[in-house]
């Protein structure tokens, strides 16, 4: 993911270090809060179905220029286009992929390197025909409202701490919004799993595929269910962040790395774990990328990543093997 | 005629074919073939690994880069000639696939093949980092005068045609001497049941690391000698396409099939070509065939050959 804040950060060459930081901090909340959704996504469909994604980043994609597409339909007021986008995208993305699911990857019989083959191919055809639709252009959705909020600063004076307004540090009111908004859905995601009927029935899926069959579970609809979820989870997080960040039809390279890295540091199927390595990689990949160049440090969470793979399969939180 | 000789004439023809070609068919067509001669190697590369061990690798563009680099950088910066060139580019495809391969291969499944990814994007990385000497996408521009090997102008298109051909043939002879040797057969052993040999006493891990360093190797063979047959490297190579390319070649040609690596990718190239005359999204051809292949025709063409004329096909 782009970090949003990288623009940003220009402006604050001449800050401070404490108000740096937390500048930068906020950022990474941002980037960390559309990552968990993301990353949840992924792990929810690896997790119950045991199959790895690859075209889970053009999900993600496919969320964002949907968003454009229907917040223009719309028109009026950027309220309108936005809540639109917000229930159509991720709608349209899950049953799309649910449709996947039904017509591709049932009939592979979920075998994990041939799931990984065949997603390999869905990447590229609903890449590509993005492409021969919406273009190569990059196109931005209004926020909602986006509201410049100035943050203050602690600083010790003669007469003891003060609080001051630093030129430079402020966020928006979406930017807030964003971080509320994925923690609601994350909350809901929880609540879905552990307190409800379909819940139940997907866990049972998770721990014995075979056995909740033999109970009469619908396995079948499960995994389409469970596939659609995970692409919706993804086009929801593109949604938040697309009046950040511009829609575009390569933009799900990145989330797919990151979400990649943030399941397998936190152990994969782990929801917990999965949301927790979020914040961390998100956060850490804000404040990194403020001090080292964005690219040396993406080479080094990827050979960390492949490392804690090697040596710790079960991630730094999970249990279980991959 | 025994299953050796059969295989003998078949893949000499092949090469016979191939060498004919050369003073018949016209520029245009000539230059793509010497160009997927080149690739078919890096295929026959990925296709020890994939097709006779049973390892799916999603990072082979790290060892076709390496190679390329490894050639590429001491030409550039040193000032060496092609020839040692060539086999830096070899030696640091080598160190590479056993430096991977002893790591990856701790893994299992489905991690073996996102390690093999995520260390082919530090790979990736790692070229765009070091942009001072890379040049990052811009790449490597060879003249002609660096790519002088032995006396041979490998900038004419003749020349370079004849050398594709000898690299493609003495790869294409390679690989069937090591798939019929015995290390080969265990090879296939392993693919088929890992715990049945295991359980015959072979080395798993020694087996599986040396056909990693065989097939990373050939693979760097290839990149090194694209970059010289072509005159250009650039870090569009070690992307991440360039991985899922030798795996679409193998699977659409026939995995562990000698001669599908060279169908694949001729058939491919020439679907690409065709496509992108209509339109910039030819990518969508290679997700349709992937997709298509996978569902309808998992063999590939050589799986039908083996399945319908020759089931000793090797």
């Amino acid at each position: 993911m782009r970090l949003p804040g990288r623009a940003a950060a220009g402006n604050v060459a001449g800050m401070e270090f404490g108000p740096y930081l937390m500048l930068a901090t906020l950022e990474g909340a941002v980037t960390a809060a559309v990552l968990a959704l993301t990353a949840v996504g992924l792990s929810l469909v690896f997790g119950i179905m045991r199959v790895v994604n690859v075209a889970h980043g053009e999900f993600f994609m496919l969320g964002a220029v949907l968003a454009w597409w229907v917040a223009s339909w719309f028109g009026g007021h950027a309220a309108i286009g936005f809540v639109a986008a917000a229930v159509l995208a991720p709608l349209l993305v899950g049953a799309l992929a649910a449709l996947a699911d039904v017509t591709v990857l049932k009939r592979v019989d979920y075998d994990p390197e041939r799931t990984i083959v065949v997603t390999i191919g869905l990447l590229y055809v609903i890449q590509q025909v993005v492409l021969m639709t919406y273009g190569p252009e990059a196109r931005p959705v209004e926020p909602p409202f986006n509201a410049r909020l100035a943050l203050p600063w602690v600083e010790w004076g003669e007469s003891g701490p003060a609080l001051y307004w630093p030129w430079g540090l402020s966020t928006t009111s979406y930017k807030l919004f964003v971080i509320g908004a994925a923690a609601v859905v994350l909350a809901a995601v929880w609540l879905l799993m552990r307190h409800t009927r379909i819940g139940l029935v997907l866990r049972a899926t998770q721990m014995d595929g075979e056995m909740a069959q033999v109970f009469g579970i619908p396995v079948e609809r499960v995994y389409a269910f469970t596939f659609g979820l995970g692409a919706a989870l993804a086009a929801l997080g593109a949604v938040l962040i697309v009046p950040i960040q511009q829609a575009h039809y390569l933009m799900g390279g990145d989330p797919l790395l990151l979400s990649f890295i943030v399941v397998i540091i936190g152990g994969l199927g782990s929801l917990p774990g999965t949301v927790v390595a979020a914040l961390l990689i998100g956060l850490s990949d804000g404040i990194i990328s403020v001090f080292f160049s964005p690219t040396l440090a993406k080479i080094l969470a990827t050979l960390l990543v492949a490392l804690v793979l090697v040596f710790r399969p079960q991630g730094l939180f999970g249990t279980r093997a991959a | 005629m025994s299953d050796g000789a059969k295989a003998a004439v078949l893949h000499g023809a092949l090469i016979a074919a191939l060498f004919a070609l050369h003073f018949v068919l016209p520029a245009y067509h000539h230059g793509n073939l010497a160009r997927v001669m080149v690739l078919a190697t890096y295929a026959m590369g990925y296709n020890l690994l994939f097709g006779y061990t049973g390892l799916l690798s999603l990072g082979h563009a790290m060892f076709f880069a390496a190679g390329m680099y490894g050639m590429a950088l001491p030409v550039t910066h040193l000032g060496w000639a092609p020839g040692p060139a060539l086999l830096s580019g070899l030696a640091a495809g080598a160190l590479l696939s056993l430096v991977a391969g002893a790591l990856a291969l701790r893994t299992v499944g489905v991690a073996f093949l996102i390690v093999t990814l995520m260390f082919a994007q530090a790979v990736y990385l790692t070229v765009l980092y070091f942009a001072e000497w890379t040049n990052a996408d811009d790449g490597l521009v060879l003249q002609r005068a660096e790519r002088v090997l032995w006396g041979l102008d490998l900038s004419d298109a003749g020349v370079r045609y004849l050398a594709a051909l000898v690299l493609f043939s003495v790869c294409l002879v390679l690989s069937l001497w090591l798939v019929r040797r015995p290390f080969g057969k265990v090879l296939i052993a392993i693919r088929e049941n890992e715990a049945r040999a295991e359980m015959l006493g072979y080395d798993v891990f020694a087996h599986k690391l040396g056909a990693v360093v065989a097939s990373g190797t050939m693979s760097a063979a290839a990149g090194a000698a694209y970059g010289l047959l072509f005159g250009y490297a650039g870090a569009s190579f070690a992307g991440v396409q360039y991985s899922i390319l030798p795996l679409l070649w193998v699977l659409l040609g026939g995995a562990g099939t000698v001669i599908g690596p060279f169908l694949g990718a001729l058939f491919t190239f020439y679907l690409i070509d065709i496509t992108s005359g209509f339109t910039t999204a030819y990518m969508a051809v290679v997700g349709v065939v992937l997709i298509a292949l996978t569902l309808f025709a998992p063999q590939g063409i050589g799986g039908e050959i083996r399945r319908r004329v020759w089931r000793g096909l090797p």
